[in-house]
């Protein structure tokens, strides 16, 4: 649905030239909810609107629904635009207009009959679940409300391509689910495709089916979220999965058992209906080791279950080795954090 | 019966006096109307030119904007009293004469609109960037982004330009009168100046006071209900 092919922006100044957008390729697939995580000033939002072409590119194409947009003339670009929405971290409604009429207003744009418009910003309200507001005005909506203005806002032209900057970040934990639910079902009733930038490694927990991380103007790395969580392949992505998933040892802790003869340390990471499997159990049963479980948590990545297991392993280096064997037949990942003495 | 003398004073007093002040202020209240219509003919699209032209806005265009910005300067730092002079001929040639309430009107725009421009700019950009960003990724044009955003969302502010701006046309029009535009300023130095008539003066300030307050009031009050 999207591709971006060597995009490259610099703003120049006075001071110089900064490269915001460092020759990124992306592919992102019809119906996919793409995650775009980064720390703050990677280039995330500079990115974003480059899809759009809110920013335009200093080289590169931007391909939307089989358009190349930096090809486009401005007024074939404000047509392409109206298949593109988009929701902003502090909303921007129209402080004059209530919410019916904010929600109305990307129709006046796309020139709509009046009596279709009223008809659809039913439908929309309706599908945010704002009926009961809609002869109020933004100052009186929460944070949350607003939001959802802004997807009905962004929703209106029925667009294939949603794309949000830093959408949830202005509200609080419930609020920021109540979104991304929201966001989820609009995804799986209209088969829209969404972008999704955010610097919270929990909103693409929460619904992204593929991420990309930025770290200084670069995709670092990319794909389904499942294996970027299970094979970071940066320091960066490990970072911000340890910000939803965290399974650091305690040093202390560490320099404890590394006394500890015979003995290794293992994390074993397990998605999906092997989350539900009793490992422990058969690998003790299976191997003759000892487990000493240091560190666990179970959640989920999306609607699939994601676990993390810190264990101690006890036994001489032919039965850890046995043990090895056996999960590695069980096709869990093993990761050794501290090796037997 | 003794005949009261000082009732009859008063009586031919008053009658004298409304008889002045009156017309005067039909005078001022014309002058003041309409100059400030057709300063807004003039200076809203010239606030609006400016604010898009601006670097980074919908169309920035630096040429433009120097241009304009450079040329409602030097209106706003030529001395209304100067302008007046100096616009006699053009005046003559729009009016037909350079005297009376009609021909005023003409600096009186003249100065007024470069004003209007600058304060139309101050409103309009008071709307956040990011408002007019996301009309544009709607696909909104120029022209709609001017009509359904920056003028509608600036609409309390602009309004309270043209209270402070029809407030400044009322000083200026007082001096316009002093050069035989008419109006209460007129009155006030022909009679209160120039024939020591004190009460004339003070009543001709009195009613200019009460016209300031008037057009505050509404202007505030206006903006108020705008807001929401
Ligand atoms: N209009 C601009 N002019 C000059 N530099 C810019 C401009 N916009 C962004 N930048 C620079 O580009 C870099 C990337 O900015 P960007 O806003 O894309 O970061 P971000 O990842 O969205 O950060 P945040 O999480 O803080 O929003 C930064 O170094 C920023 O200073
Ligand atoms: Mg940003």
């Amino acid at each position: 649905m999207i591709q971006i092919n060597q995009l490259v922006k610099k703003y120049s100044s006075r001071q110089g030239t900064i490269i915001a957008i460092d020759n990124v390729s992306l592919n992102i697939l019809q119906g996919a909810i793409y995650g775009i995580i980064g720390l703050s000033g990677a280039g995330k939002s500079t990115l974003v609107r480059c899809l759009n072409l809110l920013e335009k590119p200093t080289s590169g194409q931007v391909v939307v629904a089989g358009q190349d947009l930096t090809k486009l003339s401005n007024r074939e670009l404000r047509q392409a635009r109206q298949n593109i929405g988009m929701i902003f971290q502090h909303f921007y409604l129209l402080q004059s207009r209530t919410v019916a009429e904010n929600i109305a207003f990307p129709l006046e744009i796309a020139g709509v009959p009046k009596k279709e418009i009223s008809i659809r910003v039913k439908e929309l309200l309706h599908l945010v679940g704002l009926e009961d507001k809609s002869s109020a005005y933004p100052a009186q909506l929460s944070g949350g409300q607003k939001q959802r203005v802004g997807i009905a806002r962004a929703l209106a032209t029925k667009p294939q391509v949603l794309l949000c900057d830093e959408a949830t970040s202005a509200l609080d934990p419930q609020t920021t689910l109540s979104i991304l639910n929201l966001l989820r079902d609009i995804n799986q009733k209209l088969g829209l495709t969404i972008v999704m930038i955010t610097h919270e490694m929990k909103v693409v927990k929460e619904i992204c089916t593929d991420v990309a991380v930025i770290h200084e103007a670069r995709i670092v790395e990319n794909g389904p979220v499942e294996s970027v969580f299970i094979k970071p392949q940066s320091d960066i992505a490990r970072q911000f999965i340890s910000t939803v998933f965290p399974n650091e040892l305690p040093a202390d802790l560490l320099k404890e058992l590394s006394t500890h003869r015979d003995s290794e340390i293992v994390r074993i990471q397990f998605l999906g209906s092997r989350a539900s499997d009793p490992i422990i159990t058969d690998l003790l049963r299976t191997c003759d080791v000892r487990a000493n479980i240091l560190y666990g948590s179970i959640d989920h990545l999306r609607s699939t279950l994601f676990g993390t297991l810190t264990l101690e392993l006890l036994g001489n280096p032919a039965q850890l080795k046995e043990a090895h064997r056996y999960l590695a037949s069980r096709e869990l990942k093993v990761e050794v954090i501290q090796h037997a003495l | 019966m003794p005949f009261d003398s000082s009732l009859l004073f008063q009586v031919t007093f008053w009658a004298d006096l409304l008889r002045l002040i009156i017309p005067a202020t039909g005078e001022t209240l014309y002058m003041v109307a309409a100059s400030t219509v057709f300063a807004y003919l003039l200076g809203l699209p010239l606030g609006i030119i400016l604010v898009v032209t601006s670097p980074g806005h919908i169309m920035p265009n630096p040429w433009v904007e120097r241009t304009l910005g450079t040329l409602v300067n030097i209106l706003r730092s030529a001395p209304f009293i100067i302008l007046l002079v100096a616009l006699i001929p053009f005046t003559k040639s729009v009016v037909g004469t350079s005297i009376g309430t009609t021909a005023a009107i003409v600096p009186l725009v003249i100065s007024a609109a470069p004003f209007v421009a600058r304060v139309v700019e101050s409103s309009l950009k008071e709307v956040p960037y990011g408002v007019i960003e996301a009309a544009l990724s709607m696909g909104a044009s120029p022209k709609q982004i001017i009509q359904k955003v920056l003028l509608p969302e600036a609409k309390a502010s602009l309004i309270l330009g043209v209270a402070i701006t029809t407030i400044s046309v009322i000083g200026y029009t007082a001096m316009a009168g002093t050069v035989g535009g008419g109006g209460l300023g007129d009155l006030a130095i022909q009679y209160g100046y120039s024939r020591f008539r004190t009460d004339i003066m003070i009543v001709t300030v009195v009613i200019l006071v009460v016209i300031v307050q008037i057009i505050q009031s509404l202007g505030t009050a206006l903006a108020r209900k705008l807001t929401h």
